[in-house]
Protein backbone atom coordinates (compact mmCIF):
# COMPACT_ATOMS: atom_id res chain seq x y z
CA UNK A 1 0.00 0.00 0.00
CA UNK A 2 1.14 3.45 -0.85
CA UNK A 3 2.59 5.30 2.13
CA UNK A 4 1.08 8.66 1.21
CA UNK A 5 -2.33 7.13 0.80
CA UNK A 6 -2.00 5.43 4.15
CA UNK A 7 -1.27 8.76 5.81
CA UNK A 8 -3.98 10.56 3.87
CA UNK A 9 -6.61 7.96 4.76
CA UNK A 10 -5.83 8.38 8.43
CA UNK A 11 -5.22 12.11 8.40
CA UNK A 12 -7.99 12.60 10.96
CA UNK A 13 -6.21 10.34 13.43
CA UNK A 14 -2.90 12.12 12.92
CA UNK A 15 -4.69 15.47 13.21
CA UNK A 16 -6.20 14.48 16.52
CA UNK A 17 -2.82 13.23 17.75
CA UNK A 18 -1.04 16.40 16.69
CA UNK A 19 -3.71 18.58 18.26
CA UNK A 20 -3.52 16.69 21.57
CA UNK A 21 0.27 16.83 21.61
CA UNK A 22 0.24 20.56 20.83
CA UNK A 23 -2.40 21.32 23.47
CA UNK A 24 -0.41 19.39 26.07
CA UNK A 25 2.80 21.07 24.99
CA UNK A 26 1.53 24.67 24.90
CA UNK A 27 -0.63 24.62 28.02
CA UNK A 28 1.98 22.76 30.08
CA UNK A 29 4.79 24.92 28.77
CA UNK A 30 3.08 28.16 29.82
CA UNK A 31 1.85 26.87 33.17
CA UNK A 32 5.20 25.23 34.01
CA UNK A 33 6.88 28.55 33.34
CA UNK A 34 4.45 30.42 35.62
CA UNK A 35 4.88 27.77 38.32
CA UNK A 36 8.66 28.13 38.03
CA UNK A 37 8.43 31.92 38.45
CA UNK A 38 6.47 31.44 41.68
CA UNK A 39 8.82 28.74 42.93
CA UNK A 40 11.91 30.89 42.43
CA UNK A 41 10.05 33.76 44.10
CA UNK A 42 9.56 31.54 47.14
CA UNK A 43 13.28 30.75 47.08
CA UNK A 44 14.22 34.44 47.02
CA UNK A 45 15.71 35.56 50.34
CA UNK A 46 17.79 34.18 53.18
CA UNK A 47 18.12 30.44 53.61
CA UNK A 48 15.57 28.92 56.01
CA UNK A 49 13.93 25.57 56.53
CA UNK A 50 10.92 25.94 54.16
CA UNK A 51 13.22 27.16 51.38
CA UNK A 52 15.59 24.31 52.01
CA UNK A 53 12.66 21.90 51.69
CA UNK A 54 11.55 23.45 48.38
CA UNK A 55 15.07 23.20 47.00
CA UNK A 56 15.30 19.63 48.18
CA UNK A 57 11.98 18.77 46.54
CA UNK A 58 13.07 20.37 43.27
CA UNK A 59 16.32 18.39 43.29
CA UNK A 60 14.48 15.14 43.95
CA UNK A 61 12.04 15.84 41.13
CA UNK A 62 14.92 16.36 38.74
CA UNK A 63 16.39 12.98 39.62
CA UNK A 64 13.17 11.12 38.82
CA UNK A 65 12.39 9.85 35.31
CA UNK A 66 9.24 11.48 33.94
CA UNK A 67 7.46 8.17 33.34
CA UNK A 68 7.87 6.98 36.92
CA UNK A 69 6.46 10.30 38.14
CA UNK A 70 3.53 9.83 35.79
CA UNK A 71 3.02 6.28 37.08
CA UNK A 72 3.02 7.63 40.60
CA UNK A 73 0.23 10.06 39.76
CA UNK A 74 -1.81 7.80 37.53
CA UNK A 75 -1.41 4.36 39.11
CA UNK A 76 -0.18 5.19 42.60
CA UNK A 77 -2.52 7.94 43.76
CA UNK A 78 -5.82 6.02 43.41
CA UNK A 79 -4.56 3.90 46.31
CA UNK A 80 -4.68 6.89 48.60
CA UNK A 81 -8.11 7.83 47.26
CA UNK A 82 -7.14 10.32 44.57
CA UNK A 83 -8.16 9.18 41.10
CA UNK A 84 -6.96 11.35 38.21
CA UNK A 85 -8.07 10.83 34.63
CA UNK A 86 -5.48 10.58 31.86
CA UNK A 87 -5.62 14.25 30.93
CA UNK A 88 -5.37 15.70 34.40
CA UNK A 89 -2.62 13.25 35.35
CA UNK A 90 -0.79 14.21 32.15
CA UNK A 91 -1.14 17.94 32.67
CA UNK A 92 -0.26 17.75 36.34
CA UNK A 93 2.81 15.60 35.66
CA UNK A 94 4.10 17.76 32.80
CA UNK A 95 3.54 21.03 34.65
CA UNK A 96 5.10 20.07 37.98
CA UNK A 97 7.95 18.03 36.49
CA UNK A 98 9.03 20.64 33.97
CA UNK A 99 8.18 23.43 36.40
CA UNK A 100 11.00 22.05 38.56
CA UNK A 101 13.41 22.16 35.62
CA UNK A 102 12.37 25.69 34.63
CA UNK A 103 12.79 26.74 38.27
CA UNK A 104 16.31 25.35 38.27
CA UNK A 105 17.13 27.31 35.11
CA UNK A 106 15.79 30.52 36.68
CA UNK A 107 17.65 29.83 39.93
CA UNK A 108 20.92 29.47 38.03
CA UNK A 109 20.22 32.78 36.28
CA UNK A 110 19.45 34.38 39.66
CA UNK A 111 22.86 33.46 41.04
CA UNK A 112 24.52 35.08 38.04
CA UNK A 113 22.89 38.45 38.73
CA UNK A 114 25.08 40.96 40.59
CA UNK A 115 24.24 41.14 44.31
CA UNK A 116 24.49 44.94 44.29
CA UNK A 117 21.29 45.19 42.24
CA UNK A 118 19.06 43.77 44.92
CA UNK A 119 20.77 45.96 47.51
CA UNK A 120 20.27 49.04 45.35
CA UNK A 121 16.59 48.15 44.91
CA UNK A 122 16.20 47.78 48.67
CA UNK A 123 17.89 51.15 49.17
CA UNK A 124 15.29 52.66 46.82
CA UNK A 125 12.54 51.31 49.00
CA UNK A 126 11.53 48.28 46.95
CA UNK A 127 9.96 45.51 48.94
CA UNK A 128 10.93 41.92 48.30
CA UNK A 129 7.99 41.01 46.06
CA UNK A 130 7.96 43.98 43.71
CA UNK A 131 11.73 43.80 43.43
CA UNK A 132 11.52 40.18 42.36
CA UNK A 133 8.73 40.60 39.81
CA UNK A 134 9.90 43.91 38.34
CA UNK A 135 13.67 43.84 38.51
CA UNK A 136 15.05 40.36 39.00
CA UNK A 137 12.64 38.09 37.14
CA UNK A 138 12.70 39.91 33.77
CA UNK A 139 16.49 39.74 33.73
CA UNK A 140 16.54 36.11 34.79
CA UNK A 141 14.13 35.21 32.00
CA UNK A 142 16.06 37.19 29.40
CA UNK A 143 19.33 35.56 30.36
CA UNK A 144 18.10 31.99 30.08
CA UNK A 145 16.54 32.02 26.62
CA UNK A 146 18.48 29.15 25.00
CA UNK A 147 18.10 26.96 28.10
CA UNK A 148 14.35 27.49 28.00
CA UNK A 149 14.42 26.37 24.38
CA UNK A 150 16.19 23.12 25.29
CA UNK A 151 13.80 22.47 28.13
CA UNK A 152 10.78 23.11 25.91
CA UNK A 153 12.06 20.52 23.46
CA UNK A 154 12.37 18.07 26.38
CA UNK A 155 8.81 18.92 27.38
CA UNK A 156 7.59 18.21 23.86
CA UNK A 157 9.37 14.86 23.89
CA UNK A 158 8.00 13.94 27.30
CA UNK A 159 4.43 14.35 26.02
CA UNK A 160 5.06 11.12 24.07
CA UNK A 161 5.19 9.20 27.38
CA UNK A 162 1.50 9.98 27.80
CA UNK A 163 0.75 7.55 24.98
CA UNK A 164 1.75 4.82 27.46
CA UNK A 165 -1.14 5.75 29.75
CA UNK A 166 -3.39 5.59 26.65
CA UNK A 167 -3.65 9.27 25.82
CA UNK A 168 -4.24 9.72 22.07
CA UNK A 169 -1.17 11.78 21.23
CA UNK A 170 0.98 11.87 18.10
CA UNK A 171 2.97 8.75 19.02
CA UNK A 172 -0.22 6.86 19.86
CA UNK A 173 -1.63 7.88 16.47
CA UNK A 174 1.42 6.45 14.70
CA UNK A 175 1.23 3.19 16.55
CA UNK A 176 -2.55 2.94 15.95
CA UNK A 177 -2.08 3.36 12.18
CA UNK A 178 0.82 0.91 12.28
CA UNK A 179 -1.35 -1.66 14.06
CA UNK A 180 -4.02 -1.23 11.38
CA UNK A 181 -1.86 -2.05 8.34
CA UNK A 182 1.28 -3.60 9.87
CA UNK A 183 3.36 -1.23 7.77
CA UNK A 184 5.40 0.80 10.23
CA UNK A 185 7.58 3.03 8.09
CA UNK A 186 5.21 5.75 6.73
CA UNK A 187 3.26 6.57 9.93
CA UNK A 188 6.38 6.76 12.06
CA UNK A 189 8.37 8.79 9.55
CA UNK A 190 5.43 11.18 9.25
CA UNK A 191 5.08 11.58 13.01
CA UNK A 192 8.82 12.04 13.58
CA UNK A 193 8.79 14.71 10.86
CA UNK A 194 5.94 16.45 12.69
CA UNK A 195 7.85 16.39 16.01
CA UNK A 196 10.84 17.73 14.18
CA UNK A 197 8.92 20.61 12.62
CA UNK A 198 7.38 21.59 15.96
CA UNK A 199 10.89 21.66 17.46
CA UNK A 200 12.19 23.78 14.60
CA UNK A 201 9.27 26.22 14.97
CA UNK A 202 9.89 26.53 18.72
CA UNK A 203 13.59 27.14 18.18
CA UNK A 204 13.01 29.71 15.43
CA UNK A 205 10.46 31.59 17.54
CA UNK A 206 12.80 31.71 20.52
CA UNK A 207 15.69 32.89 18.37
CA UNK A 208 13.50 35.66 16.94
CA UNK A 209 12.38 36.68 20.41
CA UNK A 210 15.93 36.88 21.68
CA UNK A 211 17.04 38.89 18.64
CA UNK A 212 14.18 41.29 19.22
CA UNK A 213 15.08 41.56 22.89
CA UNK A 214 18.66 42.36 21.92
CA UNK A 215 17.58 45.02 19.46
CA UNK A 216 15.45 46.74 22.07
CA UNK A 217 18.35 46.66 24.51
CA UNK A 218 16.69 44.31 26.95
CA UNK A 219 19.73 42.03 26.94
CA UNK A 220 23.31 42.83 26.13
CA UNK A 221 25.77 40.02 25.81
CA UNK B 1 5.86 -5.44 49.71
CA UNK B 2 7.79 -8.56 50.61
CA UNK B 3 11.49 -9.34 50.47
CA UNK B 4 11.10 -11.19 47.19
CA UNK B 5 9.56 -8.03 45.67
CA UNK B 6 12.65 -6.08 46.60
CA UNK B 7 14.72 -8.73 44.91
CA UNK B 8 12.58 -8.40 41.76
CA UNK B 9 12.99 -4.62 41.90
CA UNK B 10 16.76 -4.82 42.24
CA UNK B 11 16.91 -7.28 39.38
CA UNK B 12 14.92 -4.84 37.21
CA UNK B 13 17.17 -2.00 38.32
CA UNK B 14 20.12 -4.02 37.10
CA UNK B 15 18.39 -4.40 33.70
CA UNK B 16 17.98 -0.63 33.48
CA UNK B 17 21.61 -0.13 34.50
CA UNK B 18 23.22 -2.56 32.08
CA UNK B 19 21.11 -1.56 29.08
CA UNK B 20 21.83 2.11 29.77
CA UNK B 21 25.48 1.29 30.44
CA UNK B 22 26.04 -0.41 27.10
CA UNK B 23 24.25 2.42 25.29
CA UNK B 24 26.38 4.98 27.12
CA UNK B 25 29.65 3.26 26.22
CA UNK B 26 28.64 2.88 22.56
CA UNK B 27 27.15 6.39 22.47
CA UNK B 28 30.22 8.14 23.87
CA UNK B 29 32.52 6.42 21.35
CA UNK B 30 30.19 6.83 18.36
CA UNK B 31 29.50 10.44 19.36
CA UNK B 32 33.22 11.16 19.07
CA UNK B 33 33.29 9.52 15.64
CA UNK B 34 30.29 11.59 14.48
CA UNK B 35 31.84 14.77 15.84
CA UNK B 36 35.14 14.11 14.05
CA UNK B 37 33.40 13.23 10.79
CA UNK B 38 31.45 16.47 11.00
CA UNK B 39 34.61 18.42 11.77
CA UNK B 40 36.30 16.84 8.74
CA UNK B 41 33.60 18.51 6.56
CA UNK B 42 33.27 15.68 4.04
CA UNK B 43 30.58 16.98 1.62
CA UNK B 44 27.57 14.63 1.79
CA UNK B 45 28.47 12.89 5.06
CA UNK B 46 28.65 16.12 6.99
CA UNK B 47 25.15 17.30 5.96
CA UNK B 48 23.73 13.87 6.57
CA UNK B 49 25.12 13.81 10.11
CA UNK B 50 23.83 17.33 10.78
CA UNK B 51 20.32 16.20 9.81
CA UNK B 52 20.69 13.06 11.92
CA UNK B 53 21.64 15.06 15.01
CA UNK B 54 18.84 17.57 14.53
CA UNK B 55 16.24 14.87 13.83
CA UNK B 56 17.15 12.69 16.80
CA UNK B 57 17.20 15.72 19.11
CA UNK B 58 13.53 16.24 18.25
CA UNK B 59 12.38 12.60 18.37
CA UNK B 60 10.92 11.37 21.66
CA UNK B 61 12.58 8.24 23.02
CA UNK B 62 9.22 6.44 23.20
CA UNK B 63 8.60 7.09 19.50
CA UNK B 64 12.10 5.98 18.56
CA UNK B 65 11.93 2.76 20.59
CA UNK B 66 8.51 1.91 19.21
CA UNK B 67 9.61 2.73 15.67
CA UNK B 68 12.67 0.47 15.77
CA UNK B 69 10.67 -2.26 17.45
CA UNK B 70 8.02 -2.40 14.72
CA UNK B 71 10.39 -1.74 11.84
CA UNK B 72 12.85 -4.54 12.68
CA UNK B 73 10.57 -7.54 11.91
CA UNK B 74 9.19 -5.90 8.76
CA UNK B 75 12.77 -5.57 7.51
CA UNK B 76 13.25 -9.26 8.18
CA UNK B 77 15.29 -8.97 11.38
CA UNK B 78 13.93 -11.02 14.24
CA UNK B 79 15.78 -9.36 17.05
CA UNK B 80 15.61 -9.46 20.80
CA UNK B 81 13.76 -6.45 22.28
CA UNK B 82 16.84 -5.75 24.36
CA UNK B 83 18.86 -5.26 21.20
CA UNK B 84 16.19 -2.85 19.94
CA UNK B 85 16.34 -0.98 23.24
CA UNK B 86 20.12 -0.66 23.11
CA UNK B 87 19.95 0.44 19.45
CA UNK B 88 17.35 3.13 20.19
CA UNK B 89 19.15 4.46 23.23
CA UNK B 90 22.50 4.44 21.44
CA UNK B 91 21.05 6.28 18.43
CA UNK B 92 19.61 8.85 20.80
CA UNK B 93 22.61 9.45 23.04
CA UNK B 94 25.11 9.41 20.15
CA UNK B 95 23.46 12.52 18.70
CA UNK B 96 23.67 14.44 21.97
CA UNK B 97 27.21 13.24 22.72
CA UNK B 98 28.31 14.24 19.23
CA UNK B 99 27.29 17.83 19.98
CA UNK B 100 29.24 17.78 23.26
CA UNK B 101 32.36 16.39 21.57
CA UNK B 102 31.98 18.86 18.71
CA UNK B 103 31.93 21.73 21.18
CA UNK B 104 35.20 20.51 22.70
CA UNK B 105 36.68 19.95 19.25
CA UNK B 106 35.86 23.37 17.82
CA UNK B 107 36.93 25.25 20.94
CA UNK B 108 40.27 23.49 21.21
CA UNK B 109 43.13 25.97 21.61
CA UNK B 110 44.78 26.82 18.30
CA UNK B 111 48.12 27.62 19.94
CA UNK B 112 48.53 24.04 21.11
CA UNK B 113 47.77 22.68 17.65
CA UNK B 114 50.33 25.01 16.10
CA UNK B 115 52.88 24.06 18.72
CA UNK B 116 52.28 20.38 18.02
CA UNK B 117 52.74 20.99 14.31
CA UNK B 118 55.93 22.95 14.94
CA UNK B 119 57.23 20.04 17.01
CA UNK B 120 56.67 17.79 14.00
CA UNK B 121 53.72 15.79 15.32
CA UNK B 122 51.44 14.12 12.81
CA UNK B 123 47.67 14.69 12.92
CA UNK B 124 47.05 11.26 14.43
CA UNK B 125 49.65 11.74 17.11
CA UNK B 126 48.37 15.24 17.95
CA UNK B 127 44.88 13.86 18.27
CA UNK B 128 45.92 11.00 20.51
CA UNK B 129 48.48 12.67 22.72
CA UNK B 130 47.38 16.31 22.83
CA UNK B 131 43.71 16.73 21.95
CA UNK B 132 41.91 13.65 23.28
CA UNK B 133 43.27 13.71 26.85
CA UNK B 134 42.20 17.33 27.27
CA UNK B 135 38.92 16.94 25.41
CA UNK B 136 38.00 14.05 27.68
CA UNK B 137 38.40 16.23 30.75
CA UNK B 138 36.55 19.21 29.32
CA UNK B 139 33.68 17.15 27.87
CA UNK B 140 33.23 14.83 30.82
CA UNK B 141 30.74 17.05 32.72
CA UNK B 142 28.55 17.36 29.62
CA UNK B 143 28.82 13.67 28.86
CA UNK B 144 27.85 12.68 32.40
CA UNK B 145 24.92 15.09 32.26
CA UNK B 146 23.79 13.38 29.08
CA UNK B 147 24.16 9.99 30.82
CA UNK B 148 21.72 11.03 33.52
CA UNK B 149 19.31 12.33 30.87
CA UNK B 150 19.55 8.97 29.11
CA UNK B 151 18.77 7.04 32.28
CA UNK B 152 15.81 9.37 32.82
CA UNK B 153 14.42 8.55 29.38
CA UNK B 154 15.22 4.83 29.66
CA UNK B 155 11.70 3.93 30.94
CA UNK B 156 10.66 4.21 27.29
CA UNK B 157 12.06 0.70 26.77
CA UNK B 158 9.34 -0.64 29.06
CA UNK B 159 7.03 -0.06 26.07
CA UNK B 160 8.46 -3.04 24.17
CA UNK B 161 8.17 -5.56 26.97
CA UNK B 162 11.53 -5.22 28.68
CA UNK B 163 11.08 -5.59 32.42
CA UNK B 164 13.07 -2.56 33.48
CA UNK B 165 12.78 -0.63 36.72
CA UNK B 166 9.59 1.07 35.48
CA UNK B 167 7.74 -1.90 34.09
CA UNK B 168 8.50 -4.10 37.06
CA UNK B 169 6.21 -1.92 39.18
CA UNK B 170 3.25 -3.18 37.10
CA UNK B 171 4.36 -6.76 37.65
CA UNK B 172 4.55 -6.41 41.41
CA UNK B 173 1.29 -4.46 41.53
CA UNK B 174 -0.44 -7.21 39.53
CA UNK B 175 0.25 -9.56 42.42
CA UNK B 176 -0.19 -7.27 45.42
CA UNK B 177 -2.95 -5.02 44.01
CA UNK B 178 -1.10 -2.11 45.57
CA UNK B 179 0.89 -0.15 42.99
CA UNK B 180 2.00 2.68 45.28
CA UNK B 181 4.82 0.93 47.25
CA UNK B 182 6.62 -0.56 44.21
CA UNK B 183 6.39 2.74 42.33
CA UNK B 184 7.83 4.63 45.29
CA UNK B 185 10.56 2.02 45.71
CA UNK B 186 11.42 2.18 42.00
CA UNK B 187 11.50 5.98 42.25
CA UNK B 188 13.92 5.69 45.15
CA UNK B 189 16.20 3.37 43.16
CA UNK B 190 16.12 5.78 40.20
CA UNK B 191 17.03 8.63 42.51
CA UNK B 192 19.99 6.62 43.81
CA UNK B 193 21.23 5.82 40.27
CA UNK B 194 20.72 9.32 38.88
CA UNK B 195 21.88 10.97 42.11
CA UNK B 196 25.12 9.02 41.78
CA UNK B 197 25.58 10.35 38.24
CA UNK B 198 24.83 13.92 39.37
CA UNK B 199 27.49 13.63 42.08
CA UNK B 200 29.95 12.23 39.52
CA UNK B 201 29.12 15.20 37.28
CA UNK B 202 30.03 17.64 40.06
CA UNK B 203 33.40 15.95 40.54
CA UNK B 204 34.01 15.99 36.77
CA UNK B 205 33.01 19.65 36.71
CA UNK B 206 35.56 20.67 39.32
CA UNK B 207 38.26 18.71 37.49
CA UNK B 208 37.40 20.40 34.21
CA UNK B 209 37.54 23.82 35.89
CA UNK B 210 40.98 23.04 37.27
CA UNK B 211 42.18 22.23 33.76
CA UNK B 212 40.74 25.47 32.41
CA UNK B 213 42.75 27.50 34.90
Amino acid sequence: MNGFKMIWDNIGLFGEGLQNTLVLFCVSGVLAFILACFLTFLLEGAENIPRKLIRWGLDLMRMLPFLIFLYLLYYGLPNVGLRLDVWSAGFFALITYHGAYFAEILRAARTSLPAGQAEAAYAHGFINSSMYWRILLPQMVMRSGPLFGNQLVCLLKDTAFLSIITLMDLTAAASAVQAKYFVPLPPFIFVIALYWSVTLVVETLLRRLSRRAQKRGLVHE
Amino acid sequence: MEDSDWFTLLHAAWTTVWISGISIILGVALGLVVAMLRAAKIPVVSQFLAVYVSLIRATPMVTLVLFLFVIAPSMGWEVDPRVVAIAAMTLNTTAFNAEIWRGALTSFSREQLEAAKAAGMTTGLTLRRIMLPQMMTTSLPGLVNEMSLLVKSSPAIAMIGIVDLTRVTNRIAAVTYDPLPPILAAGLLYILIIGGLVRFQRIADSRAKRLAM
